[in-house]
């Protein structure tokens, strides 16, 4: 029996949110400042908070996670949380000799007012301004989602410890590059993408070692990797900024867009590469960034990769796919299946941005009939619509599985999180490379069932 | 190597080693900046009630608390399923200002409406008080509305510790406790408390019981009923199994209710056993003890011939233990024992003085007991003890496989059954095929101690 198989005909629920497509924001600032060097993320609230995303990263990337938290307490609610955050803070410097903290709040501080300006001053303060720096982040979980708190961190980082001074003199052999919540792999190969154009990147957040790290020899107390303070202080006056994702359009000021304004550094938006049209866009803004031409062996990539849609058009063609995850991830996902003449039959996310239903719609292919677009919707909303749709295939995280055994159709899973499969942190979405990877996971999985349906059981098809 | 990781000021009394003397400190708040395994209050509650199967479990409050316990735990139902559903009142910036309270109403009795369950159970997390929301009123408004209990739990994450919140689950739970017919329940019957039916355990000790003639009347919770907690008060016997989450509950059965307790464990052999063995006792009737003897002799010489096995290519090996409960704590170190293996490190999220008094006690000299630990202090100790195995949970998982260690699941996500008689032989495979695994020799830790081996042993603990 399913998980959601119970169900009377009375009316669908709608006030209640079940099976949410989402996490708490502070899950995603968590993982941006795993991606700075020697940063230990420091949420401020109950120590739950912590423990909950703590274990659900651990889940996905399979490696030490480890967030500190305020452990507020039932005076602390009440009174404020400012001891417990100086205490805390000192425990984590005394364990840990972090070179970074990253505070990010929580539901619980946030609603109570706390004033972390405030309480980062008192500890500079102590600190003599020695102390290794504090960069805090508002992620409240009732407003946004984990991308929206991914992005705002990044945000936060820029803004805390750049400094906003119109740079003269630029680095022109650096590139910024703000990834977007991707894979290990994924950062890893926009570094090797940068590299091929000549340039050395400077990833913001840069988790691929943290979060997929070697073996090790002697325990760390912070996984070895990340950008680097120095890193990040000097995003100012790099060559250029490369920010991924559709949704930094959106925002007010996007970490990139602040570099912009307030250090001069000219920044290139695309959306996550996914695809030959998005990536050719993210490679020309590559080449725009970098005022190189594209290298060989990138065309090669590409040219392979058309040479593969051509191979195998036939075997997916008009093949009906519902979409569900992140919000740029969902919109590069649309665009690319309709570009491989799959039919998106429905795109939902669990944020509610607003306008984010208008990008998803302008990235669906010319000729290919627009799919319904669903924001803040939950898995019930996606599952009921998904059911009336009838979908060939299903993309989406590990969430996506039970509905995905109800319809009988195949799951390909991309997004966070991935808790039912090995190797998501080694899962490659980006360029023309992660576009290949992805073709063949949903060439593969259409031929899988059609071999599996099929009576006869052909080995060669 | 260490990374001269030392034990932080305030937590030097919760580390203790066999034969140092000296008392161990617990039940005490986790350090802020601690980066403790614990959990809030909220996730106490939430585990405790959650394999409840026909109940509706609302959590509310903002997204987070409802998602990252979505459908991730190994208890099972043998009929409904909706306990595996995430529903929550996803409270946004307009509610934390105007309140809850009718987006709680309305979500409770739409989804009641729809799934028709036979309770519901409506979670508190931090913010819920804070708003000034009287989930009180509304529980009864709602209740009163649909016909079906609808209870609180009073859970906001700060309230405590996992314990905390294990207490206001049984609250909860007890709220039910009383209502039901107990008349078709006979002489020789008992409670399984603190049972969560991971990977159909529950099913597992039933069956040992209905064979020895005895009726279990509720497995609390594990496939988990509304009417088998509204009846569980008329069994004559309660056998508490995870004691740390339902000896509260149990008191409440033994105070209300006249039904004395029992703590108990069913991992592995020695302890299964002296569990059917008491409630054989307990009921006094000599065919009930013969037949527990019958059942005892019969799984024990079933999985004999293939621990002896697992036991010759284990022995010798030295593991670490760090769980929620004590009780669990206790029993593994049986069962490492039964393997030939000794355990160096003990530690429990939970434990209470009583507990550890029990752990000290039957663990060896020299082995290391750890209250409210952390990743860096376990780390520290798999490095000094040199251990081969570790046996925890997820956030436990990571420490020794980066350190090249062998490692268990033995939390409430796993999928594999390991209590009772059958588990300890999944047990002792389980450890066999992370401990024996081949792939260790390729891990640079090991590499190193294979070209030094005295390199990682000589240090000592200096806590």
């Amino acid at each position: 029996m399913s998980a959601t198989a119970e169900m009377t005909p009375a009316q669908a629920p709608r006030s209640a949110t079940q099976n949410a497509c989402k996490l708490c924001a502070p899950l995603g600032a968590s993982m941006v400042f795993k991606g700075v060097q020697g940063c230990l993320p420091f949420l401020h609230g109950s120590q739950g908070c912590a423990t909950y995303i703590r274990r659900y990263m651990i889940s996905h990337f399979r490696e030490p996670v480890d967030i500190a938290s305020s452990s507020f307490s039932e005076d602390d609610a009440i009174f404020g949380g400012a001891r417990n955050f100086a205490t805390g803070v000192e425990n984590v410097i005394n364990q840990y000799q972090p070179e970074i903290i990253g505070v990010a709040t929580t539901c619980l501080s946030e609603t109570i007012g706390e004033n972390m300006i405030g309480m980062i001053r008192e500890y500079q303060e102590r600190y003599a301004g020695q102390g290794a720096p504090l960069v805090h982040v508002s992620t409240p979980s009732y407003s946004g989602t984990h991308s929206e708190g991914f992005h705002a961190a990044v945000k936060a980082l820029v803004e805390q410890l750049v400094p906003p001074e119109s740079v003269t003199h630029r680095d022109t052999t650096r590139l910024n590059i703000l990834p977007g919540m991707v894979s290990c792999a994924d950062l890893r190969h926009l570094r090797e993408l940068v590299g091929l154009y000549g340039l050395s990147a400077t990833l913001l957040p840069d988790y691929n070692q943290t979060l997929e790290g070697e073996s090790w020899d002697q325990y760390h107390r912070i996984s070895p990797g990340g950008t680097t303070l120095e890193e990040i202080r000097e995003m100012g006056a790099n060559a250029a900024t490369l920010e991924l994702g559709h949704t930094l359009a959106l925002q007010k000021e996007s970490a990139g867009a602040w570099l912009e304004n307030h250090t001069g550094v000219h920044c290139h938006h695309a959306g996550l590469p996914i695809g030959i049209r998005l990536s050719d866009a993210f490679f020309t803004a590559l080449s725009q960034a970098t005022g190189r031409t594209m290298p060989d062996s990138l065309r090669a990539e590409r040219g392979r990769l058309v040479d593969a849609y051509v191979d195998a058009h036939k075997y997916i063609a008009g093949r009906r796919v519902a979409i569900v995850g992140e919000p740029d991830l969902v919109t590069s996902l649309a665009a690319f299946v309709s570009e491989i003449g799959l039919q998106p039959v429905l795109c939902a996310t669990g944020s509610k941005l607003k306008g984010w239903a208008e990008q998803v719609a302008a990235e669906i292919e010319p000729g290919i009939e627009k799919p319904e677009i669903v924001k803040g919707a939950d898995h019930a909303q996606f599952s009921a619509r998904c059911r009336a749709l009838q979908p060939d295939m299903l993309i989406g995280s590990s969430k996506v599985y039970p509905l995905a055994r109800e319809l009988d159709v195949p799951l390909v899973r991309v997004g966070f999180p991935l808790h039912d499969r090995f190797g998501a942190q080694r899962l490659l979405t980006l360029g023309y490379r992660g576009t290949q990877n992805l073709f063949d996971l949903i060439v593969n999985a259409v031929l899988a069932r059609r071999q599996d349906d099929s009576v006869t059981g052909y080995s060669y098809l | 190597m260490t990374a001269n990781i030392h034990i932080l000021p305030g937590r030097e009394d919760q580390v203790w080693q066999k034969g140092s003397g000296g008392n161990l400190a617990c039940d005490r708040r986790s350090l802020a900046g601690s980066v403790t395994q614990r959990a809030c209050a909220f996730c106490g509650s939430r585990v405790v009630l959650y394999p409840i199967a026909d109940a509706l479990h609302i959590v509310h409050g903002p997204i987070g608390c409802a998602v990252y316990n979505w459908d991730i735990r190994g208890s099972l139902s043998s009929g409904p399923q909706l306990h595996r559903n995430s529903f929550s009142t996803d409270l946004q910036e307009k509610e934390v200002i105007f309140g809850g309270e009718k987006k709680l109403h309305a979500s409770l009795v739409e989804l009641i409406q729809y799934y028709q369950p036979k309770a519901a159970f409506v979670y508190s997390t931090c913010i819920v008080g804070l708003i000034g929301d009287d989930v009180q009123a509304v529980c009864k408004a709602v209740s009163r509305e649909t016909g079906i209990d609808v209870i609180p739990v009073e859970s906001p994450g700060f309230k405590g510790t996992k314990k905390t919140g294990y207490q206001a689950a049984c609250e909860a739970a007890f709220k039910l406790v009383g209502t039901g017919d107990t008349s078709q329940i006979g002489p020789y019957s008992i409670n399984l408390l603190g049972e969560f039916n991971i990977a159909g355990e529950a099913w597992m000790i039933k069956r040992y019981f209905e064979r020895m003639g005895i009726e279990v009347v509720a497995t609390i919770t594990g496939d988990g009923r509304v009417d088998d907690l509204r009846r569980c008060h008329g069994a004559k016997l309660n056998l508490v199994q995870c004691s740390g989450s339902m000896t509260h509950l149990a008191k409440r059965l033994d105070e209300d209710y006249g039904v004395p307790f029992q703590r108990v464990s069913f991992f592995g052999l020695e302890d299964t056993a002296r569990a059917l063995y008491a409630a054989a006792e307990f009921f006094g009737d000599p065919a009930l003890m013969e037949r527990a003897q019958e059942i005892v002799y019969e799984e024990i010489a079933k999985i004999t011939p293939r621990l002896k096995e697992y036991r010759k290519r284990l022995k010798g090996k030295k593991a670490a233990l760090y769980v929620g409960g004590a009780f669990k704590a206790f029993s593994l170190v049986l069962a490492l024992r039964a393997l030939g293996m000794k355990t160096v490190l003990a530690g429990t999220q939970t434990g209470s003085a009583e507990d550890y008094e029990q752990l000290k006690e039957i663990c060896d000299p020299g082995t290391v007991i750890v209250d409210d630990s952390n990743p860096l202090e376990l780390a520290k100790f798999v490095l000094e003890k040199d251990v081969d195995l570790f046996i925890g949970g997820v956030k436990e998982r990571p420490i020794a496989f980066k350190l090249g260690v062998a490692f268990c699941d033995h939390n409430h996500e796993r999928k594999i059954p390991l209590a009772g008689f059958e588990g300890m032989l999944n047990f002792a495979e389980e450890v066999a095929n992370s401990v024996l695994s081949p792939i260790w020799r390729f891990a640079p830790r090991r590499m190193a101690q294979a070209l030094n081996p005295k390199e990682d042993s000589h240090h000592e603990c200096n806590c």
